[in-house]
Parts: structure tokens; sequence; C-alpha cells
């Protein structure tokens, strides 16, 4: 194993966060209040409790879960995106490291960033509403994975996109919408049941499940669904990933 | 007296892209320890395509290559530590330091980090100066110098410089160059191509030359010279000619616009050719004034020969 390289490759990509400390960490900042405003007050005012838990603490972990799924894309699929399109990726490529060592330098720094992202919302939340964390392990572990699992699909999505639109594309078409509708602002309870069978279908209700059961013991699904979910996308993303560096797509001729 | 110790063997070596060119046909080359080896060839020849898949960056399509008697593709941990390459293309981290990026390709490969190491690179290319800027605000030769400083992080054995003077001014050619031979009397392997090929001339030990992604010839460059070179001599002479006379019509001589000089190319070779033909003049009565040589450079050479090659 490289680990220097790993290291070089994680630093690397973390100090790009660094030269863009304002827009990493204001800009997180910003929005969760603006959620809050919007959702906590003015919804929130209407839908007094969900489950026993004010409206105001039930829409937090969600928004979390918002955050990391799209900056965990967003960081990993630009991270890998433009050493391509500046052509630096040569680099990389001549290397002598694996493309499990390219992964876990890349994945490693998006996770990383999308992982401070979220505890700086939920920092910022803290400062709106009581919050509890019933279960710190699995709030932890949660977060982890899922930040790790979509910081790998971001860097399939990175070497796929030759062009900056498909690279926005994935984010703002697929994740936003995925995220609104797996339930981050309400039970999924809520819905008339054919809703509630169809949004079984999107993974991202597991996460934000499992994500809040660990907050309030309040889960749409069973825990270990949402758990296995998580685990089986990861490895499917792995997959993915090692079939790119064994056939070279989008990246070797 | 050079190595013939192999550092790199490329056998048989092809490359066909999805869109149906064929970049690179049956190549076979050897390189040795410790030279300066020249690739030359017209644009789309084939030597960016056989550099890159030296280093890993194009997929083999056929063939072997071995650095250090290690197979680049099973062994590549050990293949790619020893070599460091600079591209072409002036590709750099647009926002990140000198330094930062210089570091970081040392991780990449592998090295632990050495401040007097880099600092020794960062001088010696002038750049010590510019550690703390962003890459962004150099200018293009600066830029050139840097993915230099980048290619030697790690400490390779063997560089491979893609075009390393495109773009770049005199001066700062000047300075590479003695960065090169400074490097190649540390005992690194250097294999180049360039747009300069009076650089080659100057620089390099033998010389490749690709064309249509065959390997025409590669040879010592002395070699190259004496034996595919040609010597011009040109005779002024006292009195102007008419014409050539028939009996000196078998030494191809070609006169010039006022008839007062005469030309004769011969092989580099050819040791008789010039008495013959000076014996000749003097029984036509030819009388002369004055002779001026000239030989064949490396460019004509590679003219003459890629020119053959496509007719």
């Amino acid at each position: 194993m490289n680990y220097q390289a790993i290291k070089a490759i994680y630093i690397f990509e973390m100090s790009r966060m660094r030269r863009t400390l304002f827009q990493s960490i204001v800009a997180p900042v910003i929005s969760t209040t603006l959620y809050f405003v919007v959702f906590g007050a003015a919804i929130g005012s209407r839908i007094t409790e969900i489950d026993g838990v004010s409206y105001g603490s039930f829409i937090v972990p969600g928004l979390i879960m918002l955050s990391i799924l799209t900056e965990s894309v967003s960081n990993a699929s630009f991270g890998i995106y433009f050493p391509k399109f500046s052509g630096t990726i040569y680099e990389v490529l001549s290397a002598p490291i694996s493309f499990i060592e390219i992964t876990i330098g890349f994945v490693g720094a998006a996770a990383t960033k999308s992982i401070i992202v979220g505890t700086i919302i939920l920092l910022t939340a803290n400062l709106f509403v009581s919050i509890t964390i019933l279960h710190p392990f699995w709030m932890i572990a949660f977060l982890i994975l899922t930040a790790t699992s979509f910081s790998l699909l971001g860097f399939i999505l990175g070497i796929w996109a030759d062009n900056w639109e498909k690279l926005a594309i994935a984010p703002t078409l697929i994740i936003t919408p995925l995220a609104f509708l797996g339930g981050s602002f309400y039970s999924i309870s809520m819905l008339p049941p054919f809703w509630q069978k169809i949004t079984l279908l999107n993974p991202v209700v597991y996460l934000i499940s499992g994500f809040r059961w660990s907050f309030y013991e309040n889960a749409d699904v069973s825990v270990y669904l949402s758990l296995l979910m998580i685990i089986v996308f990861m490895f499917i993303c792995l997959i993915i990933i090692y079939y790119i560096f064994r056939t070279g797509y989008r990246l070797r001729v | 007296m050079l190595s013939t110790e192999k550092i790199i063997e490329i056998k048989d070596l092809s490359k066909v892209y999805p869109d149906g060119f064929h970049a690179l046909k049956s190549v076979n080359l050897d390189i040795h320890k410790g030279e300066i080896f020249a690739l030359l060839g017209p644009n789309g020849a084939g030597k960016t395509t056989l550099i890159n898949m030296i280093c890993g960056i194009v997929n083999i399509h056929q063939g072997k290559i071995k650095i250090d008697d290690h197979d680049v593709i099973n062994d590549f941990r050990i293949t790619r530590k020893m070599v460091g390459l600079v591209p072409q293309e002036l590709t750099s981290e647009t926002f990140e330091t000198v330094l930062g990026t210089v570091c970081f390709s040392r991780g990449l490969f592998g090295k632990k980090k050495n401040d007097q190491y880099i600092k020794k690179i960062l001088k010696s290319l002038s750049l010590w100066d510019k550690r703390d800027s962003s890459i962004l605000k150099l200018s293009g030769g600066m830029k050139r110098r840097v993915l230099i400083a980048k290619a030697l992080a790690h400490e390779p054995k063997i560089i491979f410089l893609d075009e390393p003077t495109a773009g770049v001014d005199v001066e700062l050619r000047q300075d590479m160059w003695q960065v090169v031979k400074q490097l190649r009397s540390d005992g690194v392997t250097i294999i180049l191509t360039t747009h300069y090929i009076e650089e080659a001339q100057q620089i390099a030990d033998r010389i490749g030359i690709i064309d249509h992604g065959e390997l025409i010839l590669v040879k010592e460059k002395e070699n190259l010279m004496r034996e595919l070179g040609k010597k011009h001599i040109k005779i002024i002479l006292e009195e102007p000619l008419n014409e050539v006379p028939e009996e000196l019509k078998s030494f191809g001589l070609a006169m010039d616009e006022n008839n007062s000089s005469i030309v004769f190319s011969y092989d580099s070779s050819d040791k008789n050719g010039i008495s013959s033909l000076l014996q000749a003049m003097s029984i036509c009565g030819i009388r002369f004034s004055d002779i001026e040589t000239k030989e064949s450079s490396l460019e004509e050479i590679f003219v003459d020969l890629v020119k053959r090659k496509s007719d």
C-alpha cells in the first residue's frame, strides 16, 4: 500500500477546501439558517410535532443528510473531474498507485469535507432548536457511511462526466430531488399509502430514516435495513470503480 | 564510452486507438542506462503515445515494456517509481502554489517529505523565489520549469521530456539544458522529444527517428551523422564556367547563379570523392581561388529520412 500517495492526494484535495474556506463553511451555515427560517418557522408553525419530536428538531437529521449527499457527490466528482479537465490526471495515472489508493485519497478527502459541513450544520441547527442524539455511535456510523458511499458515487460521476454540464446534472437533477422526496422534511408515514410504497424505492429514504433514528429513535424503516442499504450501495459503487480502473474507462485510452 | 546496459526494453509494441488510428506499429527499442536518447519525428508520428505507454498513461495494445527488467504492468509499483515525466502540454493545478504542487508529486510517488531535496530542485530551476506563488501567476516558461520540478521531485532514474522547450525563450531553454546535463552527470537516463533538432544534435547520445508509428532508425548520433550525413564543398572558381564540363558531370556538381562556383555533395563516408574531383578539375584546366565546406545538420538528415520514407 502506497500510504504516502494516499496522504498526498488527501492533503492536496483538502487544501482545495482551505483555499475556499469561506465558501465551504459560510455557505452551508447560511443555507441551514434559511431552511430553518422557511421550514422551521413557516411550516413548523403549522406542524408542531412529528412522532413526538418538534418539527424544527425533526428536520435536523434530514437537513444534515441533504447536505451530506449533495456535498459528497459535488466534492468527489469535482475532485477527480478537475484533474481530467486540466490534464493533471497524467500524474496520478503515471504514479505507482493502485485504484484502491487513488479512490481512498480522493473519496476520503471528499467524505471528510462533507462530514465537516454536516458537523457545521449540526452546530448551526443547535442554535435554533434543541437536538438530542440518543445513539451517537450510530449517528457517526451513518454519517461516515453515507458520506463515503455518496463520495464514491460522486467519484464515479466525475470520471464519467466529460463536460461541466454533465458534472452538474447528477447533484441537481438526481441527488437533490431524491433527498427532498426521501423524507428530509417529513415522515413518509404522512404520505398516502400508494406514495409510501413508491417512496420506498428511493434509496435516500433508508439513509435519512436510519440517521434520524440515531437522533430520536424515530424511523420510517428498520435501522438494520437502512444500514444494509448503505453497505449494498457502497459495494455497488466500489465494483463500478474497480471496473473503471481495470478498463481505463474515460481515464486511459 | 556509452553504457549498453538496458534500462528500458520495448518489444513489439503496438497501439491502435479506439477510433482505429494505428499510432504505433511493432516498435522495438532499447534505451541504455545513463544515456540521453532523442526521439525525433513529425507531429502525430507516435512519440507521445510511446512515452505515455511506458509511463502507464496509455493502455498497451500489444507488446511488452520492461524497465530495469521489470514489466511495466505486473510490476508497476517498481517501474513507475523509477520514471519521471514532463508532459508536452502545460498542465498544472492552477490555484496551487509551486511548492505545494512539487511536494504533492513527491508524495504521489511514495516518497517521504524532503525539504532539502525539493529546495535543491527548485533552486536549480530558478523557482525557489516563486515557491509560494500560485501557478496561475507564472509565465509559460516558468510553468514548464514547474513541470520539470514535479517530474524530478521523486528522484527518478529515468526522465521523459516530451517537448520540454516548446514555448520557452532562449535563456530558459539554455538553463533547462544545463539541468539536463546535470541530470545526466548524476546518472539519470533521459529520453526527450524535441522540435529543436539542433538541440538533439548538441545534447543526445543516440537518436531514434519515428514516423507514422514506425521506428525508422536508431543510431548513435556520431554514427548517424557520419553514415547519413552529407558534406558539401563549394569551390570558388577563378573564372566563371558556361557549363559543367563533360568530364566532371559524373560528380553531380551544381553551379551557382553566376557560374562562379560549383558545389560538390558527397557522403561523409566517401573518402576519395574530393581528390578525384580536384584531379579531374586540374585535368580540365579549371582553376579555383577558394574552398568552403559544410556538413549536413541532424535536421537535414531527419528531413531527408522522413521524406524518403514517405516517398
